[in-house]
């Protein structure tokens, strides 16, 4: 039987998807309230409320507990859930007697709550070795290393405000690494190798020319066979030819690893959205528990701990007390690598005599 | 001794494990299976084993679907083809029980059994299937009513916050906006055509829940544009509760100093306000968005790759969102011809505006809007720019000739 092709439907009707206290009351919420680390409750209007149960997740679920996570919905929560833009789950019900409930059936199958308020929130992450092919380092690996040292941080509001992690395994960032208060980037230092035994029977030498970037890929003769070379000063480490060509791997195990940046947000909340800042310029990968970055991290989470006022976030923290007594308080070294050498990096001379001693 | 030492030391520990995640899978899925192997192998060597390369997708998109190949396909077979399905989430990342069943019902007869629930840009990702199988789970979701997300220089999926569905500070309708922005622009989205990717996030305040600003080459971003609602005997509640130091937590907060507060009674000066969120955030009861509601439009954030990570910065500071959204639609289309006319391959809008310069890109997508007989009007505003330029290297439009007196 030949169904007919349906195309371009779009996205789903999100209406037919909403909690039905929720779309009774869309657009007319009064105020919510923290009830404990990773409970919420929304109050509309009309006073109806809705509960949400913020549940920890790694991102990389599989069927079967996302299959859970829907059965503990339609068990108390009338079959409704959502999830997050940092990749929590959340289980939404409108009977506060079922919150613990919820809560319990949770952790009898390990997943903990938490992540709202003061507290450090889920780790927004990329797909690292398990499914990326210009990963510098892993992700799920590096995000489950770190938050089991620093899962006290997830579960209880133990810190001055939010803090917010991001992972990249690579350059081209597709979680936004560059604006979050702590944020892990995996780094090559090597440009792609060129495996010229394989070249001409797999790769088009034009289209992987014309893919990279920065036009740093020029045409070479070989023993005779027409190849490529690679101009090293221009390489960013994108990966682009690799994706054009599989015998051009970026991956570098002697020199891959990460670097650790800090002081980004992204909220407008009392101060405007800021980039994050580099602090550790290279760490080794050193699977499966990546003890280096780690140590970094919570390093980082310690001073802030100590030292940060109320609601401040990392970066605001280090804009009152200064970038020399952070990293005297975390005791990295400051190299030349910290001293920006692109576009506009004059824009972070300090021009003034304003130094703390 | 298991063949797997280093992967399953990532099992233990009080943080939920992606590992028994890939090993629930593989009760069912020998490409799970083969998953927890080549990544026992990428621990061992400490690099990546797989590679892009091939064009994959279903008949009629030309996007949706990431090609992902193992590079020692004998040795693991189970990931050989280990190709991504991008699933347009719905607005908000709700959903009931019953819809996203539908979804796990297709997955687990098709693929891996494992997701990513959600990819960096918002669309449910389903990790892991053969070439064979691509068509087949579009036609699955399709019969059940989903359609698939954007990849490579298109429409990418566009996502927001939780926005009015359970939201107090919400100013514009997210979800509403997201949807129809999505089902408006399908081809744009499932037919890649732009010069390159344009991410589109729709935040419902200035908290930005969604990190449009750091994420998304169109950022949208609720706001307000007169006073700030204060509920006096609210305030009065906070003041009485004690849970918070109102003068210390929130008044000496305040970036633009526009509060008053004498220990009981809270005044705000909404002409220095700059809609931060930051006292309304933390006096969520007594403070309140004003009802002059809009968004302001930011234009070009993304990631170092090319020209250096960039945030989006205004390109209309203040614009009323209701549906149908003809005008913020106008505005797109306008973005998108200036950028299709001249920007270069993989180039981001972002990164074109910065070549173009910004005033001329803002007179240029002005010039297209008036031709279209836009209601909206785009002029260089003293709200795009922290200040004023620095450089005396003005290129003057206006310049004056000798008249010849022949």
């Amino acid at each position: 039987m030949a169904e007919e092709r349906i195309t371009d439907q779009g996205a789903k009707d999100y209406k037919e998807m909403l909690h039905p206290v929720m779309l009774k009351n869309y657009g007319q919420w009064k105020y919510h309230e923290i009830l404990k680390p990773g409970v919420l409750v929304h109050v509309a209007e009309s006073g109806d409320k809705i509960y949400s149960v913020r549940v920890a997740s790694p991102r990389l679920l599989s069927t079967k507990s996302i299959r859970f996570f829907m059965s503990i919905a339609d068990k108390y929560g009338e079959g409704y859930l959502r999830f997050t833009t940092r990749n929590n789950v959340e289980i939404l019900t409108d009977k506060e007697e079922n919150v613990e409930s919820i809560i319990k059936d949770l952790a009898d199958d390990g997943w903990p709550i938490g992540g709202t308020g003061r507290t450090a929130s889920n780790v927004v992450h990329t797909q690292g070795w398990v499914h990326c092919h210009t990963s510098a380092t892993d992700a799920s690996g590096v995000v489950k290393a770190i938050m089991d040292e620093v899962f006290d941080d997830f579960v209880a509001e133990n810190l001055p405000g939010k803090l917010k992690m991001a992972l990249a395994c690579c350059l081209n960032m597709c979680g936004a690494v560059h604006a979050s208060d702590i944020s892990v980037l995996g780094i090559h230092r090597r440009p792609p190798t060129v495996d010229y035994n394989m070249l001409g029977q797999i790769c088009e030498i034009p289209t992987t020319i014309a893919s990279c970037p920065t036009g740093a890929i020029r045409q070479d003769i070989v023993d005779g066979v027409k190849a490529m070379k690679i101009v090293e000063d221009q390489c960013m480490y994108c990966g682009a030819c690799y994706t054009a060509c599989p015998n051009m791997p970026l991956a570098d195990p002697l020199n891959d690893g990460c670097s650790i940046w800090v002081g980004g947000k992204i909220a407008n909340a009392r101060t405007k959205p800021a980039f994050t800042k580099l602090v550790v310029p290279y760490l080794p990968n050193n699977p499966p528990r990546w003890p280096e970055v780690v140590d970094a991290v919570k390093k980082i989470i310690q001073v802030y701990k100590d030292n940060a006022k109320k609601w401040e976030r990392v970066g605001e923290m280090i804009e009152r007390i200064g970038w020399a007594k952070f990293f005297k308080l975390t005791g990295f070294e400051f190299t030349k690598y910290h001293i920006d050498d692109y576009k506009l990096a004059t824009k972070s001379y300090n021009t003034s005599a304003h130094l703390r001693f | 001794m298991s063949d797997t030492p280093m992967i399953d030391e990532l099992e233990k520990g009080p943080w939920p494990s992606f590992v028994r995640e890939i090993r629930r899978a593989g009760e069912q899925s020998a490409t799970a299976r083969d998953l927890i192997n080549i990544l026992e192998l990428s621990y061992k060597d400490k690099k990546t084993h797989w590679k892009h390369g091939g064009v994959v997708g279903v008949r009629g998109y030309g996007a949706g679907v990431i090609g992902r190949y193992v590079d020692m396909p004998e040795q693991f077979p189970g990931v050989a083809h280990f190709h991504t399905v991008r699933v347009n989430q719905t607005s908000g990342f709700v959903y009931s029980t019953k819809g996203l069943g539908e979804i796990m019902d297709i997955w687990d007869k098709r693929g891996s059994g494992m997701t990513n629930l959600h990819g960096s840009t918002g669309d449910m990702v389903l990790l892991g299937t053969n070439s064979d199988e691509l068509d087949p789970i579009f036609t699955d979701i399709s019969q059940k009513g989903w359609d698939l997300g954007g990849s490579g220089s298109d429409l990418r999926t566009p996502s927001c916050c939780i926005g009015p569905a359970r939201c107090e500070y919400a100013t514009i309708d997210t979800l509403a906006i997201t949807r129809e922005l999505t089902n408006y622009y399908q081809d744009e989205l499932h037919r890649p055509a732009f010069p390159y990717k344009f991410k589109i996030k729709v935040a419902g305040c200035p908290n930005d829940c969604v990190a449009s600003v750091a994420r998304a080459d169109l950022s949208i971003i609720g706001t307000w544009k007169d006073d700030i609602k204060i509920d006096q005997a609210e305030v009065d509640n906070y003041v009485a509760g004690g849970g918070i130091d109102i003068m210390k937590e929130v008044v000496m907060l305040c970036p633009t100093q526009c509060i008053d507060f004498d220990g009981k009674k809270m005044e705000i000066d909404n002409s220095n306000c700059v809609r931060c969120m930051h006292c309304i955030n933390k006096m969520t009861k007594a403070l309140s968005v004003g009802d002059e509601k809009g968004a302001t439009i930011l234009l070009g954030a993304k990631a170092p790759i090319v020209e250096g990570a960039m945030l989006a910065s205004v390109i209309v500071p203040f614009m009323e969102l209701e549906e149908p959204f003809d005008n913020l639609k106008e505005l797109i289309e306008a973005f998108w011809e200036v950028w299709d006319e001249d920007g270069k391959n993989k180039e981001r809008i972002g990164e074109f505006m910065e070549r173009m310069g910004k005033g001329e890109f803002v007179e240029e997508v002005g010039r297209i809007l008036e031709e279209n007989d836009s209601e909206v009007k785009l002029v260089s505003d003293v709200d795009m720019v922290f200040h004023p330029r620095e450089n005396p290297y003005i290129f003057y439009d206006e310049y004056l000739e000798e008249v010849s007196d022949e």
